[in-house]
């Protein structure tokens, strides 16, 4: 699937914003563009893979300091411009292959770049523009907490080129020191390891699982429908609270993150004592 | 022969390495005023280890101490590196976001809240993986929204270090302290060489690791706030002079334009020294503002 | 991972719990609390399983020096025999400081 990487990306922004090009200056990795969106005029943003890349271990579609910079600076410049007035929504379209792994990465604090990123989505966020994420193909990790995690509300298609995880089935079956046949197999028992995107959607972090029949090649109705979702949750998420408390209000949450509804509610209850 | 005519410094120096997560926790509050918050009495656990035969701990690798600093409100959030490496699960994630936004809540009603995040942590834990990630993403966006009011100070002393996605975490503090023996990185040197292997990065290079990671390097690039001894009272000290000194007026992952030009004048065609690039990273910066 | 249980007969009021320990690699947490009747009940939860024997003696030893009517959970990681000893002792310290 990685040799995929950026395929549906870049299939989705066109849809969107007929054209598949970064902003003037900024690197090919990153695609920025403006476009309507219901009664909004909505900034669209994708990572995808430059070849060329500046950083050579950022050259298929990992998310890097050029990726992660550039990000928030077109985020930014949204907040910026709205400052005044209506606040635009901001669509992220993820499909990345994880963040990038190298030195020249690590000794330029990689880390930094990813933070900005997140801090621009969710400045954005909190200031009152609809972030939306739409997982078209991979979400990974690092990649993800970068470009994606930080929206008021996250869609995602629901077939097996999909997947949210912290790990590579790969690098996870080493880490733990277990065969992928045996982490595929604990992954079926316990929810929140596993690599299939229905099951993600159990845990209440999803707002919709939407269907498209074939991702890589929407048909027009086909994407004026993921256009209506995308309506949907600006809409919904502008008469919500900005921060991420929806995660764990939806039914599936009560069901699957127990714990974690049991921790707010004892820790507020003896903070107040 | 008298005791105090020979006492060598390290004999006085009170590691803050040596100390768990609750000792490490406890030392920075103004005496009598703290009280731990769902300790392991209570018994809020990982419901996912004991399904795979992983023993979990009462408190989920994660402590919660809130009373006052140099008599200012806080809350202390610290890691136990020990207990599954400090990785971040359901419960121990959930532990942190909760304590930073009943600080925020705090501050909203006008008592003037701070948080201290010590991170002992590889970041997801794997048996958790998506509620980890998650976890990560939730606290993220706490981070945010607290750092507004008051700071939020991130705290690695070694010996695991902060890596994965929780060094993301540290990215958005208002300020961040480490030692010398610490570490902070997105991508520790064993899944690096495994990526794109040992040219990339020799993972047995310790020299390199700590060059690279480490708290020096980190201090001296401009990334970390502050460099601190392995010394309790001066830890302490550091971190309450941090509560004291309020909100920066810009959060550095807030400073785009500054280091995206950074990244943008440096010569990607070659690895850099990690000594030389200190001086590569801020110079031939134009417009470079003074933190 | 494995759930084992015990219980000694016991006298002495402890007047307050403790905790200590890590449940780290070849470590253990111990949480110690006063308890009510005349028994002293064992929950022990390992990730290694097989050793009950090895448990019982442990506890056998401890109990011979312990009488509190107490409830103690240990959550254990592979610790040693010895460590497992040394952690009883340090919970029975600091409830009776």
């Amino acid at each position: 699937m990685s040799e995929y990487t950026g395929v549906r990306g870049t299939v989705w922004f066109r849809a969107f914003t007929g054209h598949a090009s970064p902003m003037i200056g900024d690197p090919n990795s990153v695609l920025t563009g403006d476009a309507p969106l219901g009664s909004d005029h909505a900034r669209f943003l994708c990572v995808v893979p430059d070849p060329h890349a500046r950083f050579p271990c950022a050259r298929h579609g990992e998310v890097g300091q050029e990726e992660g910079y550039t990000l928030a600076a077109r985020v930014r410049e949204v907040i910026e411009h709205d400052k005044n007035t209506i606040k635009r929504p901001i669509i992220a379209i993820v499909d990345v292959k994880s963040q990038a792994y190298g030195r020249r990465e690590e000794t330029a604090a990689i880390f930094l770049a990813a933070a900005a990123a997140a801090d621009a989505y969710g400045s954005a966020r909190l200031a009152g523009h609809p972030v939306i994420t739409l997982v078209v193909g991979h979400a990974l990790s690092g990649a993800f907490l970068t470009h994606g995690y930080q929206a008021n509300r996250i869609l995602a298609f629901d077939d097996d080129g999909v997947m949210i995880h912290a790990m590579h089935k790969e690098a996870a079956a080493r880490v733990t020191r277990r065969s992928v046949e045996e982490l595929e197999k604990l992954a079926k028992e316990i929810v929140p390891m596993s690599y299939d995107i229905r099951d993600y959607a159990k845990l209440g972090l999803l707002y919709k699982l939407l269907h498209v029949e074939n991702p890589e090649k929407p048909s027009p109705p086909e994407i004026r429908n993921v256009q209506d979702e995308l309506i949907a949750a600006i809409a919904d998420a502008r008469t919500s609270p900005v921060d991420l408390r929806n995660r764990l209000e939806s039914t599936a949450a009560r069901e699957l993150r127990k714990a974690s509804i049991l921790v707010r509610t004892k820790l507020e209850a003896q903070w107040l004592e | 022969m008298s005791n105090q005519a020979y006492s060598p410094n390290f004999i006085k120096r009170r590691s803050f390495i040596e100390l768990n997560a609750r000792e490490r926790a406890s030392v920075f509050f103004d005496a009598g005023t703290s009280r731990e918050l769902l300790g392991p009495f209570d018994r809020v656990e990982s419901p996912w280890l004991p399904m795979q035969g992983v023993t979990p701990q009462e408190d989920d690798g994660c402590v919660v101490i809130k009373g006052k600093i140099a008599g200012q409100a806080a809350v202390v959030v610290a890691l136990e590196g020990a207990f599954q490496g400090g990785s971040i699960g359901e419960v121990s994630g959930q532990k942190m976001t909760a304590a930073l936004d009943l600080a925020c809540a705090d501050n909203e009603k006008g008592i003037l809240t701070s948080a201290v995040i010590l991170l002992e942590t590889g970041g997801v834990r794997l048996q958790e993986a998506n509620l980890g990630l998650a976890a990560i993403a939730e606290l993220m966006a706490s981070i945010l929204a607290l750092r507004k009011h008051a700071p939020v100070i991130c705290l690695t002393a070694g010996t695991v270090g902060c890596f994965g996605g929780m060094s993301l975490a540290a990215g958005l503090a208002s300020y961040v302290v480490m030692t010398r023996e610490a570490r902070l990185g997105m991508n520790g040197p064993e899944v690096i060489e495994q990526e794109n292997g040992v040219e990339e990065f020799d993972s047995s290079d310790r020299a390199l690791i700590w060059a690279i990671h480490g708290g020096e390097q980190r201090y001296a690039t401009g990334l970390a706030d502050a460099l601190v001894d392995d010394d309790t009272p001066q830890v302490a000290e550091v971190i309450r002079r941090f509560v004291s000194k309020g909100v920066p007026p810009e959060h550095r992952s807030s400073q785009v334009a500054l280091y995206r030009n950074r990244i943008a004048k440096l010569d990607t065609s070659r690895q850099w020294d990690p000594k030389e690039f200190r001086a590569l990273w801020t110079t031939n910066a134009s417009n470079e503002e003074n933190r | 991972m494995e759930q084992i249980e015990f219980n000694y007969p016991a006298k002495r009021k402890i007047a307050q719990r403790a905790h200590v320990g890590v449940v780290g690699s070849g470590d253990l947490e111990v949480l110690l609390e006063p308890a009510k009747g005349e028994v002293a009940h064992v929950f022990i939860r390992t990730s290694v399983d097989g050793f009950r024997d090895t448990w019982k003696a442990v506890l056998d030893r401890f109990f011979t020096k312990y009488d509190g009517v107490v409830r103690i959970q240990i959550n254990d990681a592979g610790a040693t025999p010895g460590s497992v000893h040394l952690r009883l002792e340090q919970a029975v310290e600091v409830s009776e400081r």
